[in-house]
């Protein structure tokens, strides 16, 4: 008797058949805005009237529903042939924090894999124009899962103008390489050479997003983080981008 | 009754055999093994019911499908006690939880001896394809 792989990887092809652009924020280094950035232009898509999935792939430590206000517990995905993710703010919203209510559930990488492939396999997005992924910082599991089982994204490496996270960045864009649709510089209390430089080599453009201390009052309201120059500067460049890769896909 | 999220998880076996098929360039299998996880608690009647349904769908020719139970164990990586999920005392709302996504019970399930969190699932998590037969 022939032994079968794991059969949610071929699910997981079939559940973003009708997605037509996944587009990951990535970091090796943590806390430098992936999930306000990836929140925002979810959010920004979504205004701008387009299908959109937001996906938290940080499934030990999950914070997209924090920037949206999700209560865990308050919601939970439909069951329907699968489970339909909860609107929230018009954005299709997926989270292991649905299932786990914000508890601390510990994960090695073995139980990480799992739990995205489970996630990837059992959710119905339906058609979307894009599926926005935050994700956690580093190169392990969850980024290895994307790379091998969704092969096909376009994604923004996201850094400050420390070196100490450009430097990291520029470890992860090798990984990534060709599949950098832009850098965003965060928090940008300066434009250092080395991140020109790093968007350079990638043919990507360097988006620059102001430090706004705004944000953190904003926290939990789409509508008030929608006003803040950062969420204002993510809507003209990041979501715009994102407008044009689509455009550009048809 | 097959608007639940088992169908979800019958497709995901359905698929995986369609292409297998293809693969091997086999038309059909006699029989093909399917183990269910104690830990993810399918309702087996709606799998079994999904599973045939999906066949015909997407064309796969089964001659039998066997669907086996698999007791879910856990080991603690911190002390090493063993333990069966039948053990526990979970309340519903946590069995749904775990129900759609396994790896919730580490939200829920500590070691009965010494409260780690970090322990092995040492088998019956899901949903996992055992074999096929030509
Ligand atoms: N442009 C910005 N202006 C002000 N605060 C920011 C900005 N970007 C991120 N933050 C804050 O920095 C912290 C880390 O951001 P977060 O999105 O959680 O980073 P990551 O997901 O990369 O770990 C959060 O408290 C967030 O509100
Ligand atoms: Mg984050
Ligand atoms: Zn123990």
């Amino acid at each position: 008797m022939s032994v079968l792989r794991d059969p949610r990887l071929v699910a997981i092809g079939e559940r973003l058949r009708e997605v037509r652009a996944v587009v990951p924020f990535l970091s090796s280094k943590g806390g430098v805005g992936k999930t306000l950035v990836s929140v925002a232009t979810a959010l920004a898509l979504g205004r701008r009237g387009l299908r959109v999935g937001l996906l938290d792939l940080d499934v030990t430590n999950p914070t997209v529903h924090v920037v949206l206000g999700i209560r865990p517990g308050s919601l939970v995905p439909r069951e329907e042939y699968g489970v339909v993710p909860p609107e929230v703010s018009g954005v299709r919203v997926m989270s292991t924090v649905f299932y786990t209510l914000g508890r601390p559930a510990p994960l090695r990488g073995e139980g990480v894999s799992s739990a995205i492939r489970e996630l990837l396999s059992i959710t119905r997005w339906g058609p979307l124009d894009v599926l926005v992924v935050d994700t956690p910082p580093g190169m392990s599991d969850e980024l290895l899962e994307l790379l091998t089982y969704i092969r096909r994204f376009s994604s923004f490496l996201v850094t400050t103008p420390s070196r100490l996270s450009l430097d990291s960045t520029a470890r992860l864009a090798e990984l990534v390489a060709r599949r950098v649709a832009g850098v965003v510089l965060n928090m940008a209390w300066e434009v250092p050479e080395e991140a020109v430089r790093l968007a350079d080599r990638l043919s990507a453009p360097l988006y620059v997003l102001p430090y706004d201390s705004s944000v953190e009052v904003a926290l939990g309201s789409p509508e008030r983080l929608a006003e803040t120059r950062f969420a204002r500067a993510v809507d003209r460049y990041v979501a715009e981008h994102v407008v044009r890769l689509l455009q550009n896909r048809r | 009754m097959v608007g639940v999220h088992e169908w979800a998880l019958a497709e995901a076996v359905v698929l995986t055999l369609s292409q297998y098929l293809r693969e091997v360039g086999w038309s059909r299998v006699s029989r093909v093994v399917v183990s269910l996880g104690e830990l993810q608690a399918v309702d087996r009647e709606v799998f079994e019911f999904a599973l045939k349904e999906l066949t015909s769908l997407y064309g796969v020719e089964v001659g039998r499908f066997e669907v086996v139970d698999e007791e879910a164990s856990f080991e603690c990586r911190s002390c090493g006690f063993r333990w069966r999920l039948r053990d526990l005392n979970l309340p519903d709302e946590v069995r749904e939880s775990i129900h759609f996504l396994p790896e919730a019970a580490y939200a829920y399930v500590r070691c009965p001896r010494c409260g780690s969190a970090d322990f092995a699932l040492l088998s019956g998590r899901g949903v996992r394809l055992v074999g096929v037969e030509p």
